[in-house]
């Protein structure tokens, strides 16, 4: 996929999110890849807020608000529907985010991927809850600060691994991405999209307003999560994980904690211990 | 096939979007330099708020929907974008 191939049309604008907001950018970019033929389940996450302000509604396409629980339930019968009624070429997409994903949704995702109906789970991960006011959430990094765990007594367990989870059920695709690296998060998008059976897609979408740093870099926190090891572009397909994207240079831990408030309080211990994991989560 | 059952109470459609958010915007971007049609800008654009002309492939801003974050200053390969500060109403 090249830039030019993208649609140019625009299918999600207008909405309530922060300047800077790269889980707005991750609709657009969604919607963009699979075209007008899909619909969406929106559990209440970021999206879900900043979409439903009556008679708002940036969604040009059919999309529906659904209990925190329940996101993946509802794909898996909204595909089952489909299938029924003979209309296998809509796409069904679930914008769930972290905690809806790894926390609260985790049992119908679980549920949703042995049905093995065709659907694209896709989960925004922001770091924490984010809308309700930045609370610690089962994806939220060793060290961050949120309102729940502010710094002295800071967060002190590591990130879940949603993607072993996923890759545990024996799902036929699923892949990391992040917001900076579109073309490669899309290609991801239309793959998903042929396959028949469940996908998970898990981006990373930093927060301007939670993590602590100015709209302008949210790209570049992004590409700096990647290139520091804080974040892998792979993706998990006939029960191998593959790497799509190895940084071509690589930055150091400390740089990519500095830029954000909500790593300000750690000491260069505790920056040397992170570094150390990634050290040998890379090797 | 049964005919299907109306929805009660008011209905919006689908992309009704009544409120613009051009004005939470403190600075708008305005493009200065050499334009290298790259659409990096557009791509990165949350809003969708940068549009390219079919004719000339010239970018242009919709300052509607512009919130005015500034990826696309920061973005830019060949830093042709400026952010210029706004004063009060537009």
């Amino acid at each position: 996929m090249k830039l030019k191939d993208i649609a140019k049309e625009e299918f999600y604008r207008a909405s309530y999110g922060c300047a800077g907001c790269a889980a707005v950018l991750m609709v657009r970019l969604t919607i963009k890849a699979l075209g007008k033929n899909s619909v969406y389940v929106v559990p209440a996450n970021c999206i879900s807020t900043v979409s439903c302000y009556y008679p708002q509604a940036p969604f040009f396409v059919p999309f529906t608000v659904m209990a925190f629980a329940a996101t993946a339930a509802a794909l898996s019968g909204i595909s089952a529907g489909f299938r029924r009624r003979g209309r296998e070429d809509i796409h069904v997409v679930g914008l769930s985010g972290d905690g809806g994903t790894a926390d609260i949704g985790i049992q119908a995702l679980s549920g949703a991927i042995d049905c093995g109906n065709k659907f694209i789970y896709i989960c925004y991960d922001n770091e924490a809850y984010m809308n309700t006011g930045i609370q610690r959430s089962g994806l939220t990094p060793y060290g961050a600060a949120t309102s729940t765990t502010p710094s002295p007594c800071f967060e002190n367990r590591p990130k879940k691994d949603m993607m072993r989870i996923v890759a545990a059920h024996d799902i036929p695709y699923a892949a990391t991405a992040c917001t900076s690296y579109p073309l490669d998060y899309m290609e991801k998008v239309v793959k998903a999209s042929q396959v028949n059976g469940p996908t998970y897609i898990h981006i990373l979408a930093p927060c301007p307003t939670g993590w602590g740093f100015p709209p302008d870099e949210t790209i570049e926190i992004g590409r700096m999560a990647v290139e520091s090891g804080m974040w892998h572009l792979t993706e998990f397909e006939n029960g191998e994980f593959r790497t799509t994207y190895t940084p071509k240079r690589q930055r150091p831990v400390s740089e990519y904690l500095a830029t954000q408030t909500r790593f300000r309080h750690l000491s260069p211990e505790q920056i040397a211990a992170i570094q150390k994991e990634i050290d040998a989560a890379r090797d | 096939m049964k005919k299907e059952k109306s929805i009660p109470g008011p209905v919006q459609k689908a992309g009704t979007i009544p409120t613009r958010m051009g004005s939470w915007s403190t600075a708008k971007p305005v493009l200065k330099g050499k334009c290298t049609f790259c659409l990096f800008c557009w791509v990165f654009c949350p809003e969708g708020a940068i549009v390219q002309d079919e004719a000339n492939r010239k970018v242009t801003f919709n300052f509607e929907d512009c919130k005015g974050c500034g990826i696309c200053v920061r973005e830019c390969p060949t830093k042709a974008i400026e952010m210029v500060e706004q004063q009060g109403d537009k």
